[in-house]
């Protein structure tokens, strides 16, 4: 089963490679990782999607959690979710087909986002089936060059703000106020 | 900030000062009551070593010159697991730092509280290939609770602080901050009186009393109860409670390798070690039991044997400090999350008065059949590795400045330590549990003698381990003819590894015979006196003679061969599927004495 975890982490050099070094040590099987900016800043969002079964998500939730630098980590799996991914398809067009393309990239609403004489870019943003469906489609006229994103995701419905644990500087940057370095001396970091 | 300290008052702020980077590590480690750190200098990290006269001038702190980094780390461990404060090794970059990753890596198997501090090429420097430069950081971090690299001399008084309370606050464990030569170099500001915020850090989770209840309820339901105990009572001196508790309701106690001596092993209700080489009673009530109350342990494969046939009859209490660890091998039917210093206590009062003499008269049956072959209180007519054992044990139990420590190397003579020494306190045995690393006992025996000047400290090893980390017999010498005593227990063969040749490779015994040279004369070269024993009626005197000798002394025990460590339970296999050892058992009175902590 297919399991979608969300982790906030301190926004530190080397950080990622802890947490791929942690899956890649404790073996754990990793279908998807994105990560980005969150609403706080210098702290990243993570959005993993594992592959495996209740026990062993639990263990990569609590060895995420044992990450000095990950601050919270969330399983959404069992939550209604949005999740979408992206990708951006170089297919390959001539006169005959050009019309044809950008048609299903409409119905798909999709954008052409470049467009050479024998070639288009075309972006789609949209669950994981949508794109997959696209692309499908594309490939029967050549796909030229493709990349794409695994999901980011969020969970629908009210946000718990209560489930975060705030810190003074969090709280600073919350409010509006600047969290410089000297701030985090003050304060004890992040 | 310490939880087991109390929350120490609020600091007064601090003036900052300016200093370099260099004073700035000792500085911290002066603010976190260290004495000693075990290190080596090189390029990299010069500039703290010449920070760092001053200290020593002082008589602030103290440096061990090793011999090979590892035994740096090993040394900081032996302290660390002696003392329960933090130890703190040192290493230029390098090759200087990946020399310490075997003694971290052991450190923080077995959650023993360690600070690294290693030196790292110039900031302008990194990731050019600079000589001596290796990804320390990146090397260090599977084998780490946490670690920093330091490029700002301002940020390195709060990543020290930071270090220290990582490594010891929740479950200990190592963190390694390595710092670039310029930092070092540099001026900066230095304060500290940060409050630590770490969101991301959650070292004492809180307790759901609820599930102590739960524990409670089944444990007063029980009818054949055991428990389980691991390292985590020590880490939380949780000993004297541990043992009202089984005492009040009568529940017999199995432990771990690192949890030898939780309760006195001469206490009726003690079953000693369980395991691969635990006795045949100890794991046939683990298998036998109706609840398992495991309390600070974290279900080993080398406790468990196979995991879908181990304590099948039992429903499972977890106790334990690391959430990650409940549910990782065993899931439990009642997990206990939290600190034991909180969660014992409350299940102490929740606890009924119990009797269970149907199951400890069954337990004294098993134990009558298979218990050891108390072969060491009879005469012997060759030397055989666990009546050295034994008779280290006679030599040394009552020793005067407090209960002896014995530190093993890995191997079969770690196993006949466990089984023929009566450890009848918290933390007399410092051993290598979880990574099983030869060549630990001499660096960790000279940490731990360090710590405990006045206590009787023994390093026991075998050949092959030995002949690792034999080195630091000059750190001995260095070190003012520091007291440690060591006991080579010698057969000739890295005798743990023909064991299994014998046993599962039909005894083809490949790179198993090892040459030593004579410990005698090495211990002379090296201006420690030494006696070899080849005869079971010279063990005796022989260890006399080693302990009233002022100073150290090293004992070269030329034993039988081929003798192997039973009862032997066959990687893979159930607990109870075991090779029995033969003969018939000797018990031991109850001396009634109580664990130290």
């Amino acid at each position: 089963m297919k399991y979608t975890l969300i982790a906030w982490m301190r926004d530190k050099p080397g950080v990622l490679s802890r947490v791929a070094g942690m899956m890649r040590r404790r073996n754990f099987n990793i279908d998807s990782l994105q990560v980005g900016h969150s609403e706080a800043p210098g702290i990243s969002r993570m959005t993993f999607v594992v592959d495996g079964n209740d026990r062993m998500v639990d263990q990569v939730i609590q060895q995420l959690r044992k990450l000095v630098d990950v601050t919270q980590v969330e399983n959404i799996s069992e939550q209604p979710i949005v999740a979408r991914e992206m990708a951006m398809v170089r297919v390959a067009t001539n006169a005959d087909t050009r019309a044809e393309i950008v048609q299903i990239v409409n119905i798909y609403r999709g954008e052409i986002v470049d467009v050479a004489l024998d070639s288009m870019i075309v972006q789609i943003v949209g669950s994981e089936d949508r794109v997959a469906s696209l692309v499908d489609l594309l490939d029967n006229f050549g796909i030229l060059e493709m990349v794409r994103t695994g999901p980011v995701a969020m969970a629908r419905g009210r946000l718990e703000r209560s489930r975060r644990r705030g810190t003074a500087v969090w709280r600073a940057q919350a409010d509006g106020r600047d969290a410089v370095s000297t701030e985090r001396f003050k304060t004890g970091g992040v | 900030m310490s939880k087991r300290n109390g929350k120490a008052a609020k600091a007064a702020p601090e003036i900052p000062v300016q200093m370099k980077g260099a004073q700035m590590i000792w500085e911290a480690m002066v603010r976190e009551g260290v004495r000693v750190v075990y290190g080596h200098p090189g390029g990299a990290i010069l500039p703290a070593y010449d920070a760092l006269s001053p200290y020593e001038a002082e008589g602030k702190l103290h440096h061990v010159l090793v011999r090979h980094e590892q035994c740096a780390a090993h040394m900081a461990d032996g302290w660390a697991r002696a003392t329960g404060e933090v130890g703190v090794c040192i290493a230029t970059s390098g090759p200087g730092a990946t020399n310490l990753v075997t003694g971290l890596a052991t450190a923080q198997m077995d959650s023993v509280p360690v600070v690294a501090i290693t030196g790292q090429v110039p900031t302008k420097l990194l990731g050019t290939d600079a000589f001596q430069e290796s990804d320390v950081v990146g090397v260090s971090a599977p084998v780490c609770k946490h670690n920093y690299l330091v490029t700002d001399v301002n940020e390195l008084p709060l990543i020290l602080k930071e270090a220290f309370y990582i490594a010891r606050e929740g479950r200990p464990g190592v963190v390694l901050v390595d710092i670039c030569k310029d930092v070092q170099n540099a001026e900066g500001t230095f304060r500290y009186d940060f409050e630590i915020e770490l969101p991301g850090f959650e070292p004492w989770p809180n307790v759901d009393l609820e599930c102590v209840r739960k524990a409670a309820a089944l444990i007063n339901q029980a009818e054949r109860p055991l428990v389980l105990s691991g390292h985590g009572v020590q880490l939380a001196r949780m000993g004297h409670e541990l043992l009202a508790l089984v005492e009040k309701a009568e529940i017999p106690v199995v432990t771990t390798l690192l949890g030898t001596g939780n309760i006195p092993e001469s206490h009726p209700l003690s079953l000693g070690m369980g395991g691969m080489h635990g006795e045949a009673y100890a794991n046939q009530a683990v298998q036998s039991c109706d609840v398992l109350i495991a309390v600070g342990m974290r279900f080993d494969d080398r406790i468990t044997g196979r995991l879908d046939k181990f304590a099948k009859q039992a429903k499972v209490i977890h106790f334990e400090l690391d959430r990650a660890e409940v549910g990782k091998n065993i899931v439990p039917d009642v997990p206990v999350i939290g600190d034991l210093a909180e969660t014992l206590p409350a299940l102490l009062p929740l606890i009924e008065e119990r009797r269970h003499q149907p199951w400890l008269q069954q337990l004294k049956e098993w134990k009558g059949e298979t218990a050891q072959s108390d072969i060491l209180n009879y005469e012997v007519d060759e030397l055989i590795p666990p009546y050295v054992i034994r008779q280290l044990w006679f030599a040394t139990h009552n020793a005067p400045g407090g209960p002896p420590i014995i530190v093993t190397d890995v191997g079969q003579h770690q196993m006949w330590e466990c089984q023929y020494f009566t450890h009848d306190h918290v933390g007399q045995l410092l051993t290598s549990g979880g990574l099983g690393t030869m060549g630990f006992a001499l660096p960790a025996a000279i940490g731990a003698q360090m710590a405990y000047p006045e206590r009787l400290v023994w390093a026991v090893a075998g050949d092959g381990g030995f002949q690792m980390t034999l080195q630091e017999l000059a750190v001995i010498k260095q070190e003012h003819n520091l007291p440690v005593k060591v006991a080579i227990i010698n057969n000739g063969f890295l005798g743990m590894v023909r064991q299994w040749q014998q046993f599962f490779y039909d005894k083809r015994y490949t790179g198993t015979p090892v040459w030593s040279p004579d410990f005698v004369q090495l211990a002379a070269a090296y201006q420690i006196p030494a006696l070899a024993v080849t005869r079971p009626d010279e063990v005796g005197p022989a260890l006399e003679k080693a302990i009233a000798t002022p100073g150290p002394f090293l004992i070269d025990f030329r034993v039988k061969e081929e003798v192997n460590v039973y009862p032997m339970v066959a990687p893979g296999a159930a607990v109870d599927q075991l090779i029995r050892r033969p003969k018939p058992a000797v018990m031991q009175e109850y001396s009634g004495v109580q664990p130290s902590w």
